[in-house]
């Protein structure tokens, strides 16, 4: 998850679609979300970089549709319905995700178990 | 059903018939219009009960000169003053003729004690006594100078002009007085009895005797300016002065005083801070309240007889109010109207006010050094260049005064006066307007606007006592009254905290949360 300057950015990634709920008037996905390039990044509790200027997931609402799909607390997301979400402002972050036209988000996140779990499949399985 | 009666004279008649119903007045005009005739048509109204007469606001406006007379009308509170002045006068001043010799007895007293003191052996043993060398001219040289000191101290002090006759006697300084009586009169007992009966050789001793009582004299006039004049400046009770006709408020902090000091510091400040008293302001609400209760008669339905009067009049003027409360008034719709139509009529006039004045000014100015030996012609005095340039503006000035019921304060020999003054000190129009156009304290009109300089202390506690937390009185002159209530300034913890300056650190705070 880290971010090296020039480099490509490598994560492992995981898809979480959420289909957006009907509450009154709006369209919730119930979670917050934190960072963007306007922010400061050290006060973020849950990047391990505290340079990462990336969209984090802090709050997620139980038994929201967010919860259902999956999402956890402290995920970093990437991708939103296709647009990236690595270098955008707090603000953009929270237009990509509150379209009105658009019923469902698919999201890229990832988190640090999912590199765990990569590896230890990885080392679990012997090369022959 | 009321019917005006109708005048019939002249060709036409114009007659307006208006019932009065029970809950609203209207006004009845007649006029009359004669053709050929040289008569004025004068219109008369004539109201309802209890209203009076609204005055025309362009009533006299047509005459054409404006001549200097001012408006000498003695009313009936100025004859009531008047012979006010002319009973208390005599009172008064026996008082105080009284109060000034016996300070001058004691002053008298205390000055050639001392003196006495040194003379006394002198004259009546002067065989016996021993005389003294260089010590006893010392001492005598240091009773001098105390003696000169204590005189310009009891001078500064107390023989100033008196502020004020307070209905009663000065506490501290009759103790003040007594004290210094009785501290004399011990000393020339001990003298009598201890020097004078057994004719005491020693002099230089006498000689001491007499400096002890100078340097106690010093003393007690150090303990007169504290109790005089020191104690009551550390401020310790903030009263609240509240005008009773139009509840105009100021609030001071004065000092321990006792209540009939408090009144004179009240009474001076009265002057500088409160705006003029203009009764003629009041008139509208007294109109308005006037035409409350004329509109409700009560009728005792179930005949003589039944309670007592006083259960009667309960009932009646419960009856009223209830009454009172249930009918539709329309009168707080007149009021708004009425003083929108006001602020503006007065807006307007102020503005031709200004407009009138700052011409007028453009036509004199002031003329130089050099030209004054050049051209001696035509020039003017500051008297005369205001006498030159008022009849521009007068008219202009008149209907504002008029509009804003200022009139009667300012007559037409002080605005000149005015106007001169602030020629000569090179002043803008503006500030030759500003006392015009806002109401000032008493102190800035004439002396004889300073309607009552006699004012009557109305209080419950005695007015030698001091002031207290709660302490209320009343001050009251012919016009109104000036009601004080005083409450006690708290007791104020302060406590410290330091900040280094090296501390004032900032970090940027921008870490939102926002729920999609």
């Amino acid at each position: 998850m880290s971010f090296v300057p020039g480099q490509p950015v490598t994560a492992v990634v995981e898809r979480v679609e959420i289909q957006k709920l009907r509450q009154g008037e709006n369209l919730i996905l119930g979670f917050s979300i934190g960072g963007g390039i306007d922010q400061d990044p050290g006060q973020n509790p849950f990047s391990e970089d505290k340079s990462d200027k990336g969209i984090y997931v802090t709050r997620i609402s139980p038994k929201g549709p967010a919860d259902l799909a999956g999402l956890k607390m402290g995920d970093k997301i990437m991708q939103v319905n296709g647009w990236d979400m690595t270098m955008v402002t707090h603000d953009q972050a929270r237009k990509k995700l509150t379209k009105k036209r658009e019923d469902v988000v698919r999201l890229l996140v990832t988190r640090k178990s999912l590199e765990e779990a990569v590896k230890h499949s990885k080392c679990s399985y012997p090369k022959h | 059903m009321q019917t005006p009666a109708v005048l019939e004279a002249g060709d036409v008649l114009q007659v307006l018939e208006v019932c009065e119903a029970p809950e609203e007045i209207k006004e009845v005009i007649v006029t009359t219009l004669e053709e050929g005739s040289n008569t004025n048509s004068t219109p008369v109204t004539s109201c309802g009960a209890g209203t009076k007469p609204s005055q025309d606001d362009n009533w006299g406006e047509t005459t054409t000169a404006i001549t200097g007379t001012s408006e000498h009308s003695l009313s009936q509170e100025d004859i009531v003053r008047i012979t006010k002045d002319l009973e208390d006068s005599v009172g008064l001043d026996c008082r105080r003729y009284f109060t000034r010799t016996l300070a001058i007895i004691l002053g008298l007293l205390v000055f050639l004690t001392p003196l006495a003191f040194l003379v006394l052996p002198h004259i009546l043993w002067p065989d016996k006594l021993q005389s003294c060398g260089t010590a006893c001219e010392g001492l005598f040289i240091s009773v001098a100078f105390k003696l000169l000191i204590l005189l310009l101290a009891v001078w500064a002090l107390f023989f100033r002009p008196a502020r004020a006759g307070l209905p009663r006697v000065y506490v501290f300084r009759a103790l003040l007085a007594v004290l210094v009586l009785l501290f004399v009169i011990s000393y020339w007992l001990f003298y009598g009895v201890r020097i004078l009966d057994s004719q005491d050789e020693n002099y230089q001793g006498i000689v001491q005797y007499a400096v002890s009582l100078v340097d106690a004299l010093l003393f007690i006039h150090y303990l007169a300016i504290v109790l005089l004049e020191l104690r009551q400046l550390q401020p310790c009770y903030s009263v609240c002065v509240t005008r009773s006709t139009d509840g105009e408020t100021r609030h001071y902090n004065l000092g321990q005083l006792s209540i009939q000091r408090a009144a004179l510091a009240i009474i001076e400040h009265y002057y500088c801070d409160f705006p003029v008293h203009n009764p003629a302001l009041l008139s509208a609400s007294k109109s308005r309240a006037a035409k409350h209760l004329a509109g409700l008669k009560v009728y005792n339905v179930d005949g003589p007889g039944n309670n007592a009067a006083a259960g009667i009049a309960h009932s009646q003027s419960r009856a009223m109010i209830a009454a009172a409360a249930r009918r539709r008034d329309t009168s707080h719709n007149e009021l708004y109207y009425e003083e929108a139509e006001h602020e503006r009529r007065v807006r307007k006039r102020r503005a031709r006010l200004v407009v009138a004045v700052e011409e007028a000014f453009t036509h004199i100015k002031r003329m130089q050094e050099e030209e004054q030996k050049k051209a001696p012609g035509d020039v003017m005095d500051p008297r005369e260049a205001a006498q030159a340039i008022f009849p521009s503006m007068a008219r202009a000035l008149q209907k504002y005064l008029r509009t804003t019921k200022q009139q009667h304060c300012h007559s037409m020999e002080s605005i000149q006066q005015h106007l001169a003054f602030c020629i000569t000190n090179n002043m803008t129009p503006k500030a030759f307007l500003e006392s015009y156009l806002t109401p000032g304290p008493t102190v800035q009109y004439s002396r004889d606007f300073w309607r009552a300089r006699q004012w009557t202390l109305i209080s419950e506690a005695s007015v030698t006592s001091g002031l207290k937390d709660g302490t209320i009185f009343l001050l009251k002159c012919v016009d109104f009254s000036l009601v004080v209530t005083s409450k006690k300034i708290p007791y104020i913890q302060m406590s410290e905290e330091y900040i280094d300056p090296k501390s004032h650190k900032f970090v940027l705070r921008l870490q939102s949360e926002t729920s999609v």
